[in-house]
């Protein structure tokens, strides 16, 4: 009853009901998955500058030793997810919509899932929380809920905002995703001691775990575990509502407070870290481990055995669809994520990623593709936007190619959750169009950087070449002068020979 | 000799009086909109437009002799903001709404022609290229600007634009359809 009413009261103003179709995997414990023939490790698996590889072809690697290693402060680690031979470092097609090749290691594992050594364990009631941090990034951890943000980098946060809570996100609003879920009702204890750990971190005592309320039995094992490194760890339940798993929608659900626009939670006190990313905490700083597999749901109609996997970074799409008895009829639609957020990819042979918490196959009846009408103002969208913006207004100015208009009246505080979408009875593609129009604005305040730097550059090489003609000119006037002036001795001397010459007889003559 | 001296002396500063005065009396201001279009404009001095520089393509545009659409290199961008400034008058030369968003090009070296004559890295306006003599010289594409000057003195042809790679980084979705458009083809 406590539950219910605390979910009713934690809701969000907008959002949208989708059914949520958790079913098809939700009872499926974790399984660890045989390790596949090949691993593809994209260098960039988190947002920031690409990992710098380590290795070559043909070095022999070790479990958890490091391949690829952070470049700048916001920037991850990457490390072998087993033993094995890297057999390419190149390009390979992303797994992301645009399927661009972007640098990868491959790596051909020997199955003998050899350890290299450990990262020296740490006792996190004893350390500094600088050094918890420090071995967050070591590990490489990156926000696991999607986002793929370096975790160390929002474990600092400390030194800049004075902070009071952590919130961990357990929501898990995306229909079909049940990783998060069954991570917690499996492995509840080490999420509550991952989230401790992140705590001591942050110099925060109050921990709370949102968790949506049409996951009951998660949150009673949470309930169990209630402490965190000596701090009691509060459940939350929260309206089951999507994008409840937004951060700042979670956190206006769980605490009442809003989030300024293009702000951090952290403003208000609050850090949120998701639950996957709580538990990699766990492994990284009690055992040493770093991030090398995390839990995939595979699902949709198009699974012939919807399953959470344990699955090894760079476990190509392919594999683990095969791994759950492949595809039962040819999917209308392959989505890494979920099915309102997740980006469809162009083929199966692209790898499971830091970032990648689900593993799509949707049937035609799944997807809806249905003819897109004009636009009937019913402000459906309106209602639906968690956000606060006019779905219908954004649109007819990206439409319009109004793009700056767009951001006037809100563009880039959209949180693209496609709820417009989903709720327009007109089909119209208005996230979609938001997509585009942010990804287009980025570009023309990249090329107008762009066209800075490069009067920037000009300038500078006008002032260079300059310089180079001055100095030609001085070293030309100093040689001049250098000339002239041994003319003029050589003159003089002449002169005084002359003087010198003719005086002789003079004084002879005398 | 003394008035020698005396009226050459006053002859030259009659003159110089007049020059000054005339320099004053007949100045010709730049006008500012030369100034605002220099700024404007990418400030390589690339040559493509045909006028001596940026400043010179500048001043045609104020003096209405070249149309905005003149910059290869700024594309339509530069082009908009000039036709901004000197009013929607650019009869002069192809229509901006003609102008299609081009990609932005960078110079690409074949490295099996590269001599490594280093007169492309020379010529280069923002210091884009690198090499040494007898060194394959390279790009650096976030500096280039694809204004051709490399392509045209390399001896052995080893150059060409090329439209910029996309990175993760620079790409985005495209346009999703017009929502009328679906109606417009079914009536069609």
């Amino acid at each position: 009853m406590g539950a219910l009413l605390s979910a009713l009261l934690s809701s969000i103003r907008g959002g949208v009901h989708p059914e949520t179709r958790k079913f098809l995997s939700a009872e499926s414990p974790i399984e660890p998955m045989p390790i596949p023939a090949l691993l593809r490790l994209p260098l960039q698996q988190h947002i920031g500058a690409p990992a710098e590889p380590l290795v070559a072809r043909d070095d022999h690697v070790l479990k958890g030793q490091l391949i690829a290693r952070a470049r700048g402060p916001i920037s991850a680690n990457l490390h072998a997810p087993t033993s094995g031979r890297v057999i390419a470092v190149g390009p390979f097609p992303a797994p992301h919509p645009s399927g661009l090749p972007v640098p990868t290691i491959t790596l051909r594992p020997d199955g003998a899932d050899r350890w290299a050594p450990r990262l020296p364990r740490l006792r996190p009631e004893d350390a500094e929380p600088e050094e918890i941090a420090a071995r967050v990034a070591e590990a490489g951890i990156v926000g696991m809920g999607g986002a793929t943000f370096p975790a160390a980098v929002k474990l600092t946060l400390r030194d800049r905002y004075r902070l009071h809570t952590l919130i961990i996100n357990a929501a898990e609003c995306e229909p079909y995703l049940t990783c998060d879920d069954r991570l917690l009702r499996e492995r509840a204890e080490e999420v509550a001691d991952g989230a401790g750990i992140m705590a001591r971190a942050l110099g925060v005592t109050k921990i709370i775990v949102a968790i949506e309320s049409n996951k009951p039995a998660a949150a009673a094992a949470m309930r169990r575990h209630n402490l965190g490194l000596g701090h009691p760890v509060q459940v939350r339940v929260v309206a089951t509502q999507y994008p409840m798993g937004s951060e700042k929608h979670l956190v206006r659900a769980v605490t009442g407070r809003e989030t300024p626009a293009r702000a951090l939670t952290a403003e208000l006190g609050i850090v949120v870290h998701n639950s996957a990313t709580a538990q990699a905490v766990h492994l990284a700083v009690r055992y040493g481990e770093p991030l090398l597999s995390r839990v995939v749901t595979v699902s949709g109609r198009g699974v012939a055995r919807p399953a959470n996997v344990q699955a090894l970074l760079g476990t190509p799409v392919a594999d683990l669809l095969a791994h759950c008895g492949g595809l039962t009829e040819d999917p209308d639609r392959l989505l890494l994520g979920g099915p309102m957020m997740g980006q469809p990819i162009r083929s199966p042979r692209v790898p499971v990623v830091k970032g990648t918490n689900g593993v799509l196959a949707l049937t035609r009846a799944e997807t809806r593709k249905a003819e897109t009408m004009p636009c009937i103002r019913c402000g459906a969208c309106v209602r639906a936007c968690p956000c606060g913006l006019t779905p219908f207004e954004l649109n007819a100015r990206i439409q319009a190619g109004d793009l700056e208009g767009a951001a006037a009246v809100g563009l880039l505080d959209c949180v693209s959750c496609g709820c417009c979408s989903y709720i327009c009875p007109s089909n119209i593609p208005l996230v979609q169009g938001f997509s585009f129009a942010k990804g287009k604005l980025a570009e023309t305040e990249s090329r107008k950087h762009q066209q800075e730097e490069t009067r920037r550059l000009a300038a500078a090489r006008t002032a260079r070449e300059e310089a180079i003609a001055e100095a030609k000119r001085a070293a030309m006037a100093r040689h001049k002068a250098q000339m002239a002036e041994k003319k003029r001795r050589a003159a003089e001397e002449a002169a005084q020979a002359a003087e010198e010459a003719p005086a002789e007889p003079q004084e002879a003559a005398k | 000799m003394i008035t020698a001296a005396a009226s050459m002396s006053a002859l030259g500063l009659g003159l110089g009086l007049l020059l000054g005065a005339a320099a004053r009396k007949f100045h010709v201001k730049t006008p500012p909109v030369v100034d605002e279009m220099e700024r404007i404009l990418p400030g390589t001095n690339c040559g493509q437009c045909g006028y001596p520089g940026c400043r010179g393509a500048a001043e045609a545009i104020a003096e209405g002799g070249a149309p905005v659409t003149l910059c290869p290199p700024g594309g339509r961008d530069v082009a908009l903001k000039l036709a901004e400034i000197v009013g929607v008058d650019c009869s002069g030369g192809p229509e901006i709404s003609g102008m299609t968003d081009i990609e932005p090009q960078v110079a690409f070296i074949f490295e099996d022609h590269c001599t490594g004559c280093t007169k492309c890295f020379k010529r280069c306006p923002t210091d884009a290229i690198v090499g040494a003599a007898k060194q394959i010289h390279t790009v650096i594409w976030d500096a280039c600007t694809g204004c051709d000057a490399c392509v045209q003195v390399c001896p052995t042809e080893a150059i060409v634009l090329r439209s910029k790679p996309r990175t993760l980084q620079s790409w985005y979705w495209d346009k999703p359809d017009q929502p009328l458009a679906a109606l417009r083809t079914g009536a069609a």
